[in-house]
């Protein structure tokens, strides 16, 4: 740049706001409206922890002992200590991208605590919490991330399916799986470990897809036992809910004929209360729910994003003050439900699963060259099994040169 | 043997996958009480319930997306796409999941399905109902692509088909449909992923699966009352080639022409006349050529007689190989 260039720059500071322009423009900008959900919300928790009745949810809550409250606190820290160590795993360099769950980990916990173990989950690229309400070692979410595989579990030993990334291609598998637990006869038996459900999980963003609005049709005119989990972040990335939908996402159910409900996202309580009674309809022979857990991503998309280029740092300030722990932390504190040592261990408990992670993560052998050409078929395949000799002999050639 | 269509051979093939296998389902636009547009699927929801030939709403990508969450649950779906120039909306599910489940679970989860597609022109059809669309799918590592040409292999394939572990595509041409032939309904004569030489010759190769393989034994019929001795072999299988025999008969004839009613431009016979060269470089007397669609859109059906290879297309094709 001339110097007559910054001379005319220095004359119209508009022209070429500095930092300090920018910083003080956030500062004296008016707060951005933020929506907090409305009155069809369902809220058991109010953001300061404050326990409120609700006539027709109460009921899903009442057998939770204080153990039971205990242990969704225990899993929200937790998960949220997992996904503060990926990222910091990312930021070293450890893993190629990680995608964060933070601010969203009621919506994870609340719902995936609502599954029985024959019920089966579908989830996108961000369900870490609900992956850990199913037993998968979170260290196996790694793997997709670090670059070393697609997907590093048996998703039938959990009956957590593989994540997806093509947004909402996912709720056509669960709907199909559903189908499925129809054909098998297993819906409205009454038999407790029988009855199974499906939940497919989605964003706000997805809502837009094809796809998720076909799944809606499937699942209706079916019967489909399964309950579409919709965590409205508030963000498409960089797009925002109006970008997405003219209406509030639960009432499109209606138009494709099964209920509808907004659940407060950041509440843990009214999430499980939610999800148990749509699971509940779906086991029962009932058919669809669309859940809409009103949330925000507290964190970036992913890592290799940058929310600061398109949402004002106000915003999430007033998220902060909805945050799902510090709710139930108040909550578990005022009801005296557990004491300091409660919290305390927690926390050492948190670290050593994040260590064990890190840990994890760096012993995790890179996949051997060859691995690339296994799993493709199930039956041999003649140029698959062609190329493996080739990728074979054309590396051999280089261990013999080696050893001259 | 019986007698029947390429039609029938289907649904008779159907209708046995069916009664030994509890777990196979078939999905679909209008295939239960209509039968399906080309009355493939007709009489098997009667017979097997709407729990097992099921009338799917009308989007593609739904069907075949939920045909995978079935898959998952233990099933073997067997979904028809009404007319191959359907199948576009469905195309992110068959190549990003339906081909990539197996490998991204590391074999832990399969997808045991076949996506049945009627394909090609020369029905007469309005835009959209004659495309030959099946190097987009042998293009895709993971996937299996078939194409029956006669009774026979109709009835017996897509129940191979069916039992096999991996995604397959089954392409069903369209025009041979009401074709009629003798079907051994006891034992199937060869395996699903094998070609099958369906005219012996000496002097040239014909390559040609599904409709185009009529064509070519008529051509070949015509060229044996000239003098000239075609060998006619029918590809079958698309993905995998059955490579061996396709080396075979060129190292026998030493000239091959490919023939698909598919657009040339990296169709099924730029592969075939890759690897033909690659494998078979000293054998060959003149250079592998094709006979296929022009390479553009699908024309209006006045115009489809001229777009599609015919005899006399094939013969000329044929003329100057041996010209060579």
């Amino acid at each position: 740049m001339s110097d007559n260039a910054v001379a005319e720059n220095a004359a119209d500071p508009a022209a070429n706001p500095t930092h300090e322009d920018e910083v003080l423009a956030e500062l004296t900008a008016p707060v951005p409206e933020v929506g907090d959900g409305g009155p069809e919300m369902v809220q058991l928790l109010t953001p300061e922890g404050q326990r409120v009745d609700n006539t027709e949810y109460d009921e899903y809550v009442k057998d939770l002992s204080d153990e039971d409250l205990r242990g969704f606190y225990r899993d929200l820290v937790l998960i949220r200590r997992v996904d503060a160590e990926a990222t910091a795993l990312q930021r070293q360099g450890e893993l190629g991208i990680w995608a964060s769950l933070l601010g969203q980990e009621a919506a994870q916990v609340g719902s995936g605590r609502a599954m029985r173990p024959q019920d089966y989950a579908f989830p996108t690229y961000r369900e870490h919490g609900v992956a850990w309400c199913r037993g998968v070692d979170p260290l196996n979410l790694l793997g997709l991330f670090r670059g070393v595989n697609h997907g590093g579990w048996d998703p039938n030993e959990k009956n957590f399916h593989l994540y997806t990334i093509v947004i909402g291609a996912q709720t056509l598998h669960a709907t199909g799986y559903a189908m499925g637990i129809q054909r098998d006869g297993d819906v409205g038996t009454g038999e407790e470990d029988r009855d199974a459900a499906v939940i497919a999980y989605f964003g706000d963003g997805a809502t837009a897809q094809g796809d998720v609005n076909e799944s809606f049709v499937y699942a209706a005119v079916n019967n489909a036992p399964v309950v579409f989990f919709c965590q409205n972040n508030q963000w498409a990335i960089s797009e925002p809910n109006e970008r997405q939908t003219r209406i509030p996402l639960y009432q499109r159910a209606r138009g494709f004929g099964f209920p509808g409900v907004r659940v407060d996202g950041n509440d843990v309580l009214a999430v499980y209360a939610v999800t148990q009674q749509a699971l509940n309809a779906a086991r029962s022979g009932q058919g669809p729910t669309f859940i809409e857990a009103y949330t925000y991503r507290m964190g970036a998309h992913t890592t290799s994003d940058d929310p600061t280029k398109y949402r004002v740092s106000a915003e999430v300030e007033v998220w902060k003050h909805r945050d799902p722990i510090e709710r139930l932390k108040s909550y578990l504190v005022h009801e005296n439900k557990a004491d300091q040592a409660f919290f305390d261990q927690v926390d050492a408990e948190a670290d050593e699963l994040a260590a064990h992670v890190r840990e994890g993560c760096l012993s995790m052998p890179d996949p051997t060259g060859d691995s690339m050409f296994d799993h493709i078929y199930v039956e041999e395949h003649p140029v698959v099994e062609a190329e493996r000799k080739e990728f074979a002999a054309y590396h051999a050639g280089f261990a013999e040169e080696g050893g001259h | 043997m019986t007698n029947m269509t390429i039609a029938k051979g289907i649904n008779n093939g159907l209708r046995a996958a069916m009664e030994r296998d509890p777990k196979v389902v078939l999905m679909g636009e209008d295939i239960g009480k209509l039968g399906g547009v080309f009355r493939v699927t007709e009489g098997l929801q009667k017979d097997f319930g709407e729990e097992r030939v099921i009338d799917t709403p009308l989007a593609e990508a739904g069907i075949v997306g939920t045909a995978i969450g079935l898959a998952l649950r233990g099933y073997r779906p067997v979904v028809e796409i009404q007319f191959d120039g359907f199948i576009y909306p469905a195309f992110d599910h068959i190549i990003s999941q339906v081909a990539k489940m197996r490998a991204r679970s590391l074999g832990k989860v399969t997808l045991p399905m076949v996506i049945r597609i009627p394909v090609g022109g020369g029905i007469g059809a309005v835009e959209h109902h004659s495309e030959s669309n099946e190097a987009y799918f042998a293009h895709t590592a993971g996937l299996k692509v078939v194409c029956c040409s006669n009774p026979e292999d109709a009835y017996w394939m897509i129940q191979q088909a069916i039992e096999s572990d991996d995604p397959v595509l089954f392409y069903e041409p369209k025009r041979r449909y009401w074709d009629k032939g003798e079907v051994d309904t006891d034992s199937a004569s060869r395996e699903l992923l094998r070609a099958n030489v369906v005219r012996e010759g000496t002097d040239l190769t014909l390559l040609a699966y599904g409709p185009m393989v009529k064509t070519c034994l008529q051509a070949a019929e015509a060229a044996e009352a000239e003098g000239k001795s075609l060998e006619v072999v029918d590809l079958r299988s698309l993905s995998p080639l059955d490579l061996d025999t396709l080396k075979a008969s060129t190292e026998k004839t030493g000239r091959v022409v490919v023939v698909h009613e598919a657009p040339t431009f990296l169709g099924m016979g730029a592969e075939l006349a890759a690897l033909l060269q690659q494998e078979c470089f000293y054998h060959l007397e003149a250079p592998v050529m094709r006979v296929g669609g022009y390479n553009l859109p699908y024309p209006p059906s006045k115009l489809e007689e001229e777009f599609l290879p015919d005899l006399d297309r094939v013969l000329d094709t044929v003329d100057r190989s041996l010209a060579y």
